[in-house]
């Protein structure tokens, strides 16, 4: 009996970490998918995509894959603006509700993403040792790697920030308030497409900084996105559209639940958990677990 | 009436030129490629059923397919006939698709897009985790060398099979098209709310549009067993169904039949040169960028660029 408490305790804790990670790669969707409608399924690609620019820039110039991250975020922010400004001229301009063809287009831009990466870089599996990977730190009966530790310290301290920010800053308001009425906001003299696009610019901000984060928790090949389609889904839609604190609440919990898959029944299972509680959260509470 | 005489009329002439190509086509490969097109073609005419119609965008394409091939599977191994084998898989892929639609389809259609890619992927670990369907390691399937009817070798067979698939594809969802149906259908894609006040059963025809539409798709994945014959689940449950069955419909001209037609043939045939000349990886790259283009420059298609050439 010991054992397998001591087994539960380490699968809760490191669960607890993974959901930590999980809502830096929810949280971008849930800005773009919660609170500007746009249904960015390549985000994972592009967390990828970060997480191989980030591990040449290490490979290269011997630069920490996180600081990494953050010095391509700002990168990433205007490319995000720039895929806006040709979204919205196509597919929102003319009164919205070509929603099909918006989400084809990003479908698209996935297996761009993936390809390029493939002729670019092989499919082998990439990874990044730092002085930090391999090293662990023991509360008690509970074992942690320095590799989950970091990046869920810098995850959830990304999203409090964000979250702060869309409270407090003149930015943060209008986003909410272009997700609300966008031409009450129009009226107020705030153009929602500039606005907009700086929001959609920011949630590309924090794939980059995920992928970084990523590729020195696990290694990655170019399609290993897919795996994460469902599951960042899952925890927005999960946590409530839009809300920055059930997008974490909602990381955890999956983090948690596929932890503990994982360790009773079976690594193989784990996938199915995220995409298996999506389909139940979309049947059963598609306002989501934190939704109003 | 004119326009369904010359449709009657065309394919009465077109067919028997291409069932008869295995007779005086030499190259074993050729109907490798041509499989895979029609493949693709049966894909393409089911998704837009649901998706061109009726606007509702399927992820999922791969898991109907999916579902096609490991019925056959299932089948095999009891030793069921080929024949039983294959409306065993469109049966059960038309009530998965019946059943996704009852769970999903009274929410927003983008939660519908999302939750079709959800059941992939659950339904990709349940087969990975079934030793019965051969888990991760794959199962063999052992067919005969010979055609059963006698032309050659059994991709002749195969070819024969697949080609009649996809005519009966294009003639129902032409009929579909031109049907009350595919016009309730359309009422829903241009405003659901509206066709709803005006009395359109809106859920009745997406549940009949999801189960005919992923019925196809089952039916296009029954006889892939029998071409690949040994059958293992991430080429079954391959992403690259779902993108090229979205970007032939959109390419070709959504909401018409000869639109996924088109688009297949176009992009399918492309594919298979890219695979000879360049490598596979060319693929899916061409098709996404294809897809990306046309669904932002060219939002009717090729169907679209002909009515504005021909003036119409």
């Amino acid at each position: 009996m010991d054992i397998s408490f001591d087994l539960l305790l380490n699968a809760i804790f490191s669960g607890l970490l993974l959901g930590g990670f999980y809502a830096a790669l929810s949280l971008g969707v849930s800005i773009s998918f919660g609170m500007l409608d746009i249904v960015n399924i390549a985000h994972p690609a592009m967390v990828i995509l970060g997480a191989y620019l980030s591990w040449w820039l290490n490979e290269k110039f011997g630069i920490d894959p996180i600081l990494a991250g953050f010095l391509l975020g700002p990168f990433f922010f205007l490319v995000g603006n720039l895929i806006y400004r040709l979204y919205y001229d196509r597919f929102e301009k003319g009164g919205g509700g070509d929603s099909l063809r918006g989400l084809a287009f990003f479908f698209g831009i996935l297996f761009i993403i993936e390809m390029i990466l493939i002729l670019a870089f092989g499919v082998d599996y990439r990874n990044v040792n730092t002085s930090y990977t391999d090293k662990t730190i023991s509360f008690g009966v509970v074992t942690v790697a320095y590799r989950l530790l970091i990046p869920f310290v810098i995850s959830v301290g990304l999203l409090l920030v964000i979250r702060w920010a869309f409270k407090k800053t003149y930015f943060g308001r209008a986003v909410s308030a272009v997700a609300q009425d966008p031409l009450a906001l129009q009226l107020m003299g705030v153009n929602p497409v500039k606005i907009k696009g700086y929001a959609f610019g920011l949630s590309l901000f924090t794939a980059v900084v995920g992928g970084a984060m990523l590729i020195i928790i696990q290694s990655v090949q170019p399609s290993a996105g897919r795996e994460y389609i469902g599951l960042v889904f899952a925890i927005v839609v999960l946590g409530g559209m839009g809300n920055l604190t059930g997008t974490l609440l909602g990381a955890m919990i999956l983090g948690v639940a596929e932890s503990m898959t994982a360790t009773f029944a079976g690594p193989s299972w784990a996938p199915a958990v995220s995409f298996g509680l999506l389909l139940l959260t979309l049947v059963f509470r598609p306002q989501g677990i934190f939704g109003k | 009436m004119n326009k369904n005489r010359n449709f009657y009329l065309g394919l009465v002439l077109v067919l028997p030129l291409l069932a008869s190509l295995p007779f005086w086509v030499q190259s074993e490969y050729f109907f490798f490629a041509a499989y895979s097109v029609l493949q693709f073609v049966i894909l393409a005419v089911a998704w837009n059923i649901l998706g061109g119609y009726a606007g509702y965008v399927n992820f999922g394409s791969a898991a109907f397919f999916a579902i096609g091939a490991y019925s056959t599977i299932v089948g095999y191994k009891l030793h069921f006939p080929q024949g039983a084998n294959i409306l065993l898989g469109t049966f059960m892929a038309g009530l998965v698709g019946l059943g996704m639609g009852y769970i999903t389809l009274r929410l927003k259609g983008v939660f519908f897009s999302i939750a079709t890619l959800a059941m992939s992927v659950v339904l990709l670990t349940i087969v990975t985790n079934t030793p019965f369907l051969g888990g991760a390691r794959g199962v063999y399937v052992i067919v005969s060398r010979e055609s059963p009817v006698g032309t050659g070798p059994y991709i002749h067979w195969l070819y024969f099979l697949i080609l009649a698939m996809a005519v009966v594809s294009v003639i129902i969802s032409r009929i579909i098209e031109h049907s009350w149906l595919g016009q309730g259908l359309m009422a829903i894609r241009d405003d659901e709310m509206a066709a709803e006040g005006l009395g359109v059963p809106t859920l009745k025809l997406k549940l009949i549009a999801t189960s005919i539409s992923g019925a196809l798709m089952g039916l296009a994945g029954t006889t892939f067993p029998y071409l690949i014959t040994y059958v293992e689940p991430t080429a079954t449950f391959n992403l690259s169904f779902a993108v090229n069955s979205i970007a032939m419909p959109i390419v070709g001209g959504l909401g018409t039949w000869i639109g996924p037609l088109l688009g297949a043939l176009l992009l399918g045939s492309i594919q298979q040169i890219a695979s000879v000349t360049l490598s596979s990886s060319w693929n899916l790259l061409i098709v996404g960028g294809v897809l990306v283009l046309f669904v932002t420059l060219a939002p009717n298609g090729l169907v679209g660029f002909f009515k504005k050439w021909s003036g119409k």
